[in-house]
Parts: structure tokens; C-alpha cells; sequence
């Protein structure tokens, strides 16, 4: 059951994923990532590899929303222990059947035919505190249990309010949905919550794929010098998200930055701010993670798309992709060979 | 003989092969096959009970016993213990639970054997199972097994240094990039097979393992049957073919050559023919896209609380689960159970569509180009626009002499622009093969509980019959012939005449068809799709 992770460094490609997930790494609050494309690309293999790689996390032993400081677990958990420990950044599957009781903590049912008391049971929500809630196939679970994730996790607060409970407890986690879009699409109102939107597709060399496969292979066998090349790679990851995590609060963020984002989305006709935000902080934790002091049209340049892609109004006519539109508005705004000047 | 090796196979390195989809009927055959997997070094074999939920495989609640005890009992599913899961009628399984299923098969030590009954017509299992079953055996009605235990014992101790050399690696992941499949996790269950065998067989890997990873691992997937010029296979993603041809000239071409030279000799021939006749159709999971229940059932959700009005069913088990805890605080006369309002579950079904478009396009002569282009666009729009109403089209064309299904009924935006991305024009109008073509769409879409609605686009008059021979009075009288059969089974349908003046023959046509005659002289896509919006 507790198989060794395989290491987020050693995924051949992807690089738009990886960025994006290494950029909610950095800024939790620039939203969840939507990783649509084709199957066995390395989806889930990605997110097990980051939680894997961040630094472990310090949790009050016992509290079921892993907090990190006593007074900050809810009163309903009753945690009795005052003892600190460890744990790995918690990964959350969510399972495409679950119900609202599963994901949002429900009534305490033994304690209420034993007790009679009324006590809450806490659901997947509370579990993936302070990590990631990641849902495969997320175009195909139900719309109104969607609804209640992308709420949960802007609010950061999962509020239940119903079997005559009331009780609230902290639930931040970075979403990561992921999905094959032959198979179904997802309503537009719930693609623009997700923050960041990245395209995987299998590697289109024959050189990449037997890389996978060679990589792949040799992780199966368990070969140490493989994990340690690979662990260190992982290690230079973690630490630059660390030092990316203390820095963004001192990245600039200057005016012309500003202008350049609000103009990039006004052309693309991209609706609400939202894309404005989520584009702008996913720049910011992009300068924050390359170390640099403020940010640049060149980090601009880097997460448009991801931040942009999946919140233009679609046009069935038009035959290019929206990734296609939203770099043809950067290079027309930006000017299209200037990224070394950048 | 493809059964025992395929067995033998998993059984040597479960769990790099991760199970086996077994098509094939129930039968003697098929059980002496389930049987033998109890003899083999798998781990326990466990069938999976119809009808089981999303809870049965990751565990939950496990009601009876909570009850039976009076305090909870968890059940650990399939999770926890290794388990060989047998998963009968996997054509109909749920995505929910192919969901959930899948998720327990990532957490490695469990396979799986997916018994498929399905005919040509019937669903797919879901891909996300198909995709993580290393092996694909269509089974004969009948046949006899033969697995050597000690030689499996034998290839399983060698399997750690069995070796895989590099330049294979290269010319398999090449195979099966010509044979039009792309997806890296199958490379990777194709090359754990081809080391099985060369395990089996007690030698480094060589390119007889290779065919038989062809044989026995991706050749169903094939879209692309090895041909030399095989430009309008849909299922690649356009890049992939240009990227391959780059491949080519970079790899060792000779040895590729003869890995695609031994894929083709290790397809079944009825394969290549059936891939040929379908125009490139394979067993790839065309998707959720496509229901297979009725709409007058859907497919169950999770209930929800409600209050009961009309046109709701109530969920009695969940009404109750929700009434037990406050037994104990609720005044009760003894014996009976208090039930109010708030313990009220609905029960509720996701709404499959009721509808779907069949376009049946006239790609016969000068305009075929942009009237297929305008359709294009129409299809596009619907899909794009009509989410909420959740249709589903497909497209038929005909021309020269025959008619063929270019989009086989779907609502995916994604994959309806790539099987359109290329559809070829030119040549005469077989109006009777496309409109039986249309007949034949239209009620394999009713047999999935989809009620069809027919779109004819044309400019012309029939000049090839339904043998596909010229001659227009044969032709006009097939195609009326078949009109008639269209209207018998009261499919709405609309014919749209895209001929630059209103045409008489289109006109009576429509009225043998029972069809709304429509002439939209030089159709534009958004005319189009707002005029089928608004039908009635």
C-alpha cells in the first residue's frame, strides 16, 4: 500500500505542469490547477511527486485537520495531545462516486446512536488541510459537488451547516483536477475558479517516451543510485520553493507589470478579474521561485497562458487552440521577439 | 493458445502488467480460464458482485455489520490486502466505480481481469481500466488451457535481470507510434510484457517479445493499421504524425521497419480487416460521452436531501439512515421509527441526453469542400452552445459510391474537431447509402436510449444507387425508397437544400421522408445552427 513516490524530478517533460504545480507550491492561495490532457501522462504521478518533495509539515498529533498549532484545532476534534509531529504533506484523493457527507464531514452517527450526542464526522475536506485534494476524471464528477470544492477551497473554511451541526474548520488545500477532455467538458463558470490550466499530452518523441519508459522501469526496480540522483534533484526543487515561500512577500510587483496584465486581459476579453489576480500572483510567485527581484514581462510572458487559457470565451470558429490565442495576444502586446530584451 | 501465454504472462510480472481484458462470452472456455488464475502465483482472487458501489472497492462504512454490532465497523474494500479483482460485465461498469477501481489498481500489488462481453455494438469498458490492463485477449468460444507452473516459477526468477536493451525500447516505442498509439503508459505495459516474455522464454529481449507486446498488449488499440499511406486515420493527434516521420530518419530505421513488419504479421488478420472496414475505429473507449443506460433511468447519484414532491422518488434506505441517529432524542411511540421532514432523501439520476443530431452531409462533387467546412462549423456551434441542452451529434457523409460514419454519435468538442479536422470530398451522390447509412446511426442511437433527429445537407440529385452503381433512375428510386423507411420510424428530420435555387426533387424527398424542407442557398454555419436550434 505504501509505495515509494516516485520522484517529481524525474518526469521526462511536462514542463507546464510541473511549473504550474510548483507555482501553487509557492502561493497556496493562487488557486487550483486543471490538468486536462491525455491519459497516462503523469497527472497523479506529479502531485504525489511535489507533496512528496515540500518540506514535511509540523501537525498536532491527532487533530484531524492537521493543525499545526494547538489553539488552532477546532473544538468539536476534542484533541487531547499537546505532542508535535511530522507528516509528509497530505495528498487527498478524491474518489468520483463521493458523496457530500464523504467530502464535507457529516454527523457522527456511532456517537449519536451511543451517546446521543451530536458530533461531527470530518470528511476528505479535512483530511487534505494544509495539502492538496487531487480528483481525476474531474469533468466527470457531479456539478454540484464541484461547486462545493471550488467554494471550499477559496474560502479556505469549510462551514457545514446541516443535520442540526454547525461547525466550521480550516480547509486549505490546493486543488488539483485532472481530466481527458474527449470524455466530457466542464461547465465554463467552473473552469474560471480553477486558477491555473495546463495541456499535457504524451511526449511526441520517440526519445521522450523511451525515456518514460526507461525511468519508469528502473524506479519499479527500486535502484538506489536512480533515487538518489533523483532525490537531490527533488532537493534543489524544495529548497528553492522554500526560499520562493519567504521571498514573494518582498517581490515587487511594479506599475508597469500592472498595466501589462490588466491590458493583456482586456484584449483577450477574459471575464472578471479573476484572470487578472491569478495571472499577476502566479507571476509573482514565477519571479519569487527565479529569485528575482521584481516582476517581469518575461514571467509574464511564461504564465499567460496557463493563467489565461481557460477563461476566454470560447469560440467554436475559431480553429486555434485558446493557448494559441492567449500567446498571440502576449506576442502582439509584448511584441513577439523581444524575451531576451525581457 | 493466446490465453495460457497471456496468463502465463501476468503471472510472471503482475504487477508490471497490471491485468488482462478478456472479451468474450461466458462459457465453459472462459471459466476454465477464471479458474486458472487460482493455480497461478497471483494474489487471492476475489470476483467483483454485480452491483457493487464505489464503497465496496474503497471501503466505508460497512452498514449491516455497524449495525448488527451497534457500533461503526469499517470495511477496508479491496484496499489494503493484494487481490486479483474479477470484474464481470466491465462493459457496463460505471465510471464512478471504474473510477475508484482504478485509483485501488495505482496503489500497485492488486490486477485485474476485466471479462468484457460486449458485442461490436455494445460500449467499451471505461477507459480508465482498459488503459492500466497490460494484456487484451479476445478468447475463442472454446479451447484448452496450457500453463506450465515451474516455467512461470523459472520466469519470475529471472525476470530482475532480464534485460531490455535500449535500442529495443526505441524500436517498440516507434511500432507503436505507427500503429497510431501514443499513450505512455501503455509503452510502459507494452515493454513489461516483452520482458515477461523474454523471462518466459530465458533470454535478454528480443524482437519475437517484441511481437508478442504487439500481439498481445497494444494491437487492439491500433487506429492506424500499418499501411504506407494512411493520412486520414482520426485518432492520432495531428502532430504526433509529422513528429513521427522526424523519428524515423533519426532512429535506426531498419530495425524499426521490422518491428512495424512484425506488429503487422501479429495483428489478427479479422482485426486488420474489421480496423479497415471501420476506417480506422479500434478499441480505444470512445468516452463517457456516450451513455449506455437509458434516459429514463440515468445513471443513480449520490441522494440528497429534499422535500417529496411530485415527480420525485423517495430514497427509503437513506431516509431511514438519516432518522436512526435521533431515535434515542425523539419522542417515539415504541416500535415504530419517527421519521420528519428533514430526514426526507431524494433520489436523483444525471440526466443523459435525450437527443442526437445525426448530420448526414453530401460530399459528392464541387461544393462537397465547403459545404463540409459549414457543417463543420454548424456541429461545432451545437456542441458549443447547446452544452446545457447536452446533445450529442455524429456525422455521416456519402459520396462516389459509398457513405460512411465520420463522427459516430458524441458530444465532445475536442474530439469532433479532429475527426473533422479532414474530410475528403469529390465524386458522385450516393443519396441512398448515406441516408441508410443515417438509418443505421439513428437506430443504434435509439437502441442506446438517445432519441435521433436527422439533418440531410445536399445540393444535388441521386446518381449512384445503393449498390454504389451509377444511373440515376435506380438511384432516385432507391433514395426514395429509403426515405420512406426514414419517415416509417418517425425520426424527426429536416433537409436542408444547399442548392443555389430551391430544387423539386429535394422538395419531394423531403416530403418521403416526412422531413421540414429547409432551402438554405450557400448554408452558413450560424444560419445553420440557429435554424436546427429552433426545430421543433
Amino acid at each position: 500500500m505504501t509505495k515509494a513516490v516516485y520522484p517529481f524530478s524525474a518526469i521526462v517533460g511536462q514542463d507546464d505542469m510541473k511549473l504550474a504545480m510548483i507555482l501553487t507550491a509557492v502561493d497556496p492561495s493562487i488557486g487550483g490547477v486543471l490538468v486536462f490532457g491525455d491519459r497516462g501522462t503523469g497527472k497523479s504521478t506529479a502531485v504525489r511527486g511535489l507533496a512528496g518533495l515540500l518540506p514535511k509539515i509540523e501537525v498536532v498529533a491527532g487533530c484531524p485537520v492537521n493543525s499545526e498549532r494547538l489553539e488552532d484545532c477546532p473544538d468539536w476534534a476534542e484533541v487531547g495531545s499537546t505532542k508535535i509531529v511530522k507528516r509528509d504533506t497530505p495528498v487527498v484523493d478524491l474518489p468520483l462516486g463521493a458523496t457530500e457527507d464523504r467530502v464535507l464531514g457529516a454527523l457522527d452517527i456511532e456517537r449519536a446512536l451511543a451517546r446521543g450526542e451530536k458530533a461531527f464526522q470530518p470528511g476528505l475536506l479535512a483530511r487534505a488541510n494544509r495539502g492538496y485534494l487531487y480528483i481525476d476524471e474531474v469533468n466527470l464528477l457531479e456539478d454540484h459537488i464541484v461547486d462545493l470544492l471550488l467554494d471550499v477551497a477559496q474560502s479556505g473554511e469549510n462551514l457545514v451547516e446541516r443535520e442540526g451541526l454547525s461547525v466550521q474548520h480550516a480547509a486549505r488545500f490546493v486543488l488539483v483536477g485532472s481530466g481527458n477532455p474527449e470524455e466530457g467538458e466542464l461547465r465554463p463558470q467552473l473552469l474560471d475558479r480553477f486558477g491555473l490550466s495546463v495541456d499535457v499530452r504524451s511526449p511526441a518523441t520517440v526519445e521522450d517516451r523511451v525515456a518514460v519508459i526507461k525511468r519508469r522501469m528502473t524506479f519499479e526496480t527500486g535502484d538506489a543510485a536512480f533515487l538518489k540522483k533523483w532525490r537531490a534533484a527533488d532537493g534543489r526543487v524544495r529548497r528553492k520553493i522554500v526560499k520562493a515561500r519567504d521571498a514573494l512577500g518582498d517581490v515587487a510587483l511594479p506599475e508597469a507589470a500592472l498595466a501589462d496584465g490588466a491590458a493583456l486581459c482586456l484584449e483577450l476579453g477574459s471575464d472578471g478579474l479573476r484572470g487578472e489576480l491569478t495571472l499577476l500572483k502566479a507571476a509573482k510567485a514565477l519571479a519569487a521561485f527565479e529569485g528575482a527581484e521584481e516582476v517581469s514581462r518575461a514571467h509574464l510572458r511564461r504564465v499567460a497562458a496557463m493563467a489565461l487559457r481557460h477563461r476566454l470565451r470560447r469560440d467554436p470558429l475559431d480553429e486555434a487552440g485558446s493557448e494559441t490565442r492567449v500567446m498571440r495576444m502576449v506576442d502582439t502586446l509584448f511584441g513577439a521577439f523581444s524575451t531576451a530584451a525581457e | 493458445m493466446s490465453a495460457s501465454l497471456a496468463l502465463s504472462l501476468l503471472a510472471i510480472d503482475p504487477e508490471g502488467i497490471g491485468g488482462i481484458w478478456l472479451r468474450s462470452r461466458a462459457g465453459a472456455y472462459r471459466d476454465d480460464v477464471l479458474a486458472a488464475l487460482n493455480a497461478l502465483p497471483l494474489p487471492c482472487v476475489k470476483r467483483l458482485a454485480p452491483g457493487a458501489q464505489v464503497g465496496d472497492v474503497l471501503g466505508g462504512l460497512d452498514t449491516a455489520a455497524s449495525l448488527a454490532a451497534g457500533r461503526r465497523i469499517w470495511s477496508e474494500g479491496l484496499r489494503g490486502t493484494p487481490t486479483s479483482i474479477v470484474v464481470p460485465g466491465a462493459e457496463r461498469i460505471e465510471p464512478a466505480l471504474a473510477g475508484a477501481l482504478a485509483l485501488v489498481l495505482d496503489e500497485g500489488e492488486h490486477v485485474a481481469v476485466l471479462l468484457d462481453e460486449g458485442t461490436e455494438d455494445d460500449p467499451l469498458p471505461p477507459a480508465s481500466l482498459t488503459d492500466r490492463m497490460g494484456l487484451f485477449v479476445a478468447l475463442e468460444p472454446r479451447g484448452t488451457l496450457d500453463i506450465d507452473g515451474d516455467a512461470i516459477a523459472a520466469a519470475r526468477a529471472r525476470l530482475g535481470t532480464t534485460d531490455l536493451p535500449e535500442y529495443m525500447l526505441t524500436a517498440l516505442v516507434a511500432g507503436m507510434g505507427a500503429m497510431g498509439v501514443h499513450e505512455p503508459r501503455r509503452a510502459l505495459l507494452a515493454a513489461h510484457v516483452a520482458k515477461a516474455h523474454a523471462a518466459l522464454k530465458g533470454r535478454d529481449v528480443t524482437d519475437a517479445d517484441l511481437a508478442v507486446a504487439a500481439e498481445l498488449s497494444f494491437a487492439h488499440l491500433a487506429s492506424a493499421p500499418p499501411a504506407p499511406e494512411d493520412i486520414d486515420a482520426p485518432a492520432p493527434p495531428p502532430e504526433t504524425g509529422e513528429d513521427q516521420q522526424d523519428q524515423s530518419s533519426k532512429s535506426d530505421a531498419a530495425l524499426e521497419d521490422q518491428i512495424i513488419e512484425a506488429c503487422r504479421a501479429a495483428l489478427p488478420p479479422d482485426l486488420l480487416a474489421a480496423l479497415q472496414a471501420a476506417g480506422g475505429r479500434s478499441l480505444r473507449g470512445s468516452g463517457a460521452g456516450e451513455p449506455n443506460i437509458s434516459h429514463k433511468r440515468g445513471r443513480p447519484l449520490p441522494s440528497r436531501p429534499g422535500a417529496l414532491v411530485s415527480g420525485r422518488r423517495l430514497d427509503l434506505s437513506a431516509a431511514l439512515a438519516a432518522a436512526a441517529p435521533w431515535q434515542k432524542l425523539r419522542p417515539a411511540s415504541a416500535g415504530h421509527i419517527s421519521v420528519r421532514a428533514s430526514d426526507i432523501h431524494v433520489r436523483r439520476f444525471e440526466e443523459q441526453s435525450d437527443r442526437v443530431v445525426i448530420f448526414v452531409v453530401d460530399a459528392s462533387g464541387s461544393a462537397a469542400a465547403a459545404r463540409l467546412a459549414e457543417v463543420k462549423g454548424a456541429v461545432e456551434l451545437l456542441l458549443g452552445e447547446a452544452y446545457s441542452k447536452r446533445d450529442h451529434v455524429s456525422l455521416v457523409t456519402f459520396r462516389g459510391d459509398r457513405a460512411e460514419q465520420a463522427l459516430p454519435p458524441t458530444r465532445s468538442l475536442v474530439q469532433t474537431k479532429r475527426r473533422l479536422a479532414a474530410l475528403p470530398g469529390g465524386g458522385g451522390t450516393p443519396l441512398a447509402l448515406g441516408l441508410k447509412m443515417a438509418l443505421e446511426t439513428a437506430e443504434a442511437a435509439a437502441r442506446k436510449g438517445m432519441t435521433p433527429s436527422l439533418v440531410l445537407l445536399t445540393d444535388g440529385r441521386a446518381n449512384i444507387d445503393i449498390d454504389g452503381a451509377p444511373g440515376r433512375a435506380k438511384a432516385g428510386a432507391d433514395a426514395k425508397s429509403m426515405a420512406e423507411r426514414l419517415r416509417a420510424t418517425g425520426y424527426s428530420s429536416i433537409v436542408v437544400d444547399a442548392g443555389l435555387r430551391p430544387q423539386s426533387a429535394l422538395q419531394t424527398l423531403s416530403s418521403d421522408m416526412g422531413a421540414r424542407y429547409l432551402p438554405l442557398p450557400r448554408a452558413d454555419a450560424r444560419a445553420l445552427a440557429t435554424a436546427l436550434s429552433d426545430r421543433s
